[in-house]
Order: structure tokens, then sequence, then C-alpha cells
């Protein structure tokens, strides 16, 4: 018990020390609470391009600070969430969008897992069904039963 | 015989799959960008070396044009500095510089000390242009037509390899077109 207690101890400290860090980077404070609500999801889902594994939210580098601004000034201007991402990707393309977009060009792997489950369900399918038939036709006599 | 087909066809279908997705991966770290084959952004900035003056994307309009962001903070810019004035010397295509995010002045130390390759220099102090062309890091390179439509780009610093490659062939194929 003792050392589950401390693990507890140690996630809630370092999910404490990473908010400190966040908000040490970007210490933006919209006047209506709902609009910093979705300023703070948008910061997190959009990546910083010159880092490229770290988000617009985290990351220290000038281009992100930029960027950040546009966001704050855009949603202060009553954009859209989706109207912000749109704009981002208009100039960065879909890389900067940490969640992916559904598109004609990439239905093909969206849709790949189920055409794949399908194919195993087709497959299991045929063979289940090949056994029931040898089943039902193979009428010849089992060894054993010749032997008695 | 059949029983094989299917699973043969299946791995020489991903085979396919994966070498058209390994021949057409781009060049690590270099992101593509979504405003090739598109219009050049619109902007209108101060002029580095005339500041009273406006350098509007409008005036550009009807010639090729390379479009260069740089800034004196960045290493690679001065690293493709020669390759610029050789461009110039050139003379197939004016150079626009973006000027990113600097020191007026010491851009245009910089300008003095090594040589002024470009046509005309844009400030963008804000940023917000960098922007607009979807730049992530400096140099970046564009190559503009006649139609104002951005038909190339090169991120990070111009070699003697794409010019002669990748931005002269465009330039004098279009010429040979019309």
């Amino acid at each position: 018990m003792r050392v589950h207690l401390s693990v507890v101890m140690a996630v809630m400290l370092a999910a404490l020390g990473a908010a400190g860090t966040a908000r040490a980077v970007d210490p933006t404070e919209l006047p209506d609470p709902a609009l910093q609500v979705r300023y703070l999801a948008l910061t997190h889902e959009l990546r910083c391009m010159q880092c490229q594994n770290e988000s617009l939210a985290d990351s220290p580098v000038e281009l992100a600070a930029d960027l950040r601004r546009e966001v704050r000034e855009q949603l202060l201007a009553g954009k859209s969430d989706e109207q912000v991402r749109a704009w981002m990707a208009a100039r960065y393309g879909d890389f900067i969008l940490f969640r992916p977009r559904y598109s004609w060009r990439n239905a093909w792997l969206w849709g790949a897992p189920a055409v794949l489950l399908l194919i195993g369900a087709l497959v299991s399918w045929r063979i289940v069904r090949e056994r029931t038939v040898l089943l039902a036709t193979d009428d010849a006599p089992l060894e054993e039963d010749r032997q008695g | 015989m059949n029983r094989f087909l299917l699973p043969l066809g299946a791995f020489l279908l991903l085979a396919v799959v994966l070498a058209v997705g390994i021949w057409h991966s781009p060049e690590k770290g270099v992101i593509p960008s979504p405003l090739l084959g598109r219009p050049a952004p619109q902007f209108a900035l101060p002029e580095l070396n005339h500041p009273g003056r406006q350098l509007r994307s409008a005036e550009l309009k009807g010639r090729w044009y390379l479009f260069n962001v740089w800034g004196t903070w960045c290493t690679e810019c001065r690293a493709e500095h020669a390759v610029l004035l050789k461009v110039q010397q050139a003379g197939v295509v004016p150079l626009i510089g973006l000027d990113w995010k600097d020191d007026d002045a010491q851009a245009r130390d910089f300008l003095t000390q090594l040589g002024n390759p470009y046509q005309a220099v844009a400030v963008d102090a804000s940023g917000r242009a960098a922007i607009d062309w979807g730049v992530y890091g400096a140099p970046e390179t564009f190559l503009v037509n006649p139609q104002g439509i951005i038909v190339y780009k090169h991120v990070g610093a111009l070699t003697d390899d794409t010019w002669t490659r990748e931005i002269l062939p465009r330039i004098s194929a279009a010429a040979a077109g019309s």
C-alpha cells in the first residue's frame, strides 16, 4: 500500500511539474474563460512546425509564439475552432494538425482496418464452411471402428 | 496451384504499395507545402532599403521571381548567400527577399558587407507574412511564375545544385513552351 501511495504521489507531482512548464512557455490568459479553454485545446492540438514533436503550447520557439498569437487573435475575432484549424492547414498542410482530418486522399487509411477485418471474416467463414461440408460428406469409418 | 495464387497476389500488391511509399517518401525533414501550385500570398510590407516605401506583391506579378526568406540571425542564410549572389549575376530571375523577424540595421549591415543579391527586400517584423507563406525555418526559397503561382519551394540553404537542377529548368521549360 505504501508503494502504491508513493507512485500516485510521483505521478501527481510530475503532472504538476508539466503543468508548470506549460504555463511558463505560454502565459496567455484570454478574458473569456470559455475562449481560454478553446485556446488551450487548440494550441495543444496544433504542431510546432519547427520542433515538430511539440505542440504550439509547449514550444518555446518564436514561430510557435507567432502561431499562438494567430490562434488568440482569431478566437477573439470570433472564428470557430474549425476555421482556425483550416487556416493553419492552408499554410502548413495537414501535418500541423496532431489530429488528422478525414479526406478523400487519406480515406483508404481510415478504411483499411475495416477492409482487413472484412477479408479476415470472409476467409474464416470459408474455412468453417469447408470443414462443415467435409464433416458432413466424410462417411469413411474411423480406424478404431474397423478394428473393433 | 490455385490456393497459392491469392496469398502471392496479396504479397505482390503489398510489395508494390510499400515500394511506392518508399520511393515517394519526401526528403527527410522536408514537409510538402500545400501552397505549391497555388497563388503566392498577398503582402504589402516596408522595403528594407527604402523605409518610406512599401513593397506590394501586386507589383511582382507578370514575371518570374525567386522569393527568399532570410534573417541575419540565421546561419544557413549566411551559407547560401554566395549562391544568391551567383543567381543575381546570372540575371535570369530577380530575387525578392523577405527579412523575417530581424533587426533592420543589422540586416542592412549584412547586405552591405556580404553584397546585396536582392532586387528588393520586404521587412516582415511581425512574422505574419512568413506564416502566410507557410515558412517554418529560414532559409526558404519559392519560385513564383508570371501568373503569380508558386511552382517550386526549397527548404534550407539554396545550393548550386538546386539552382541548376530544380529552378533553372522550370523557368526555361516555361519559356520554351510559350
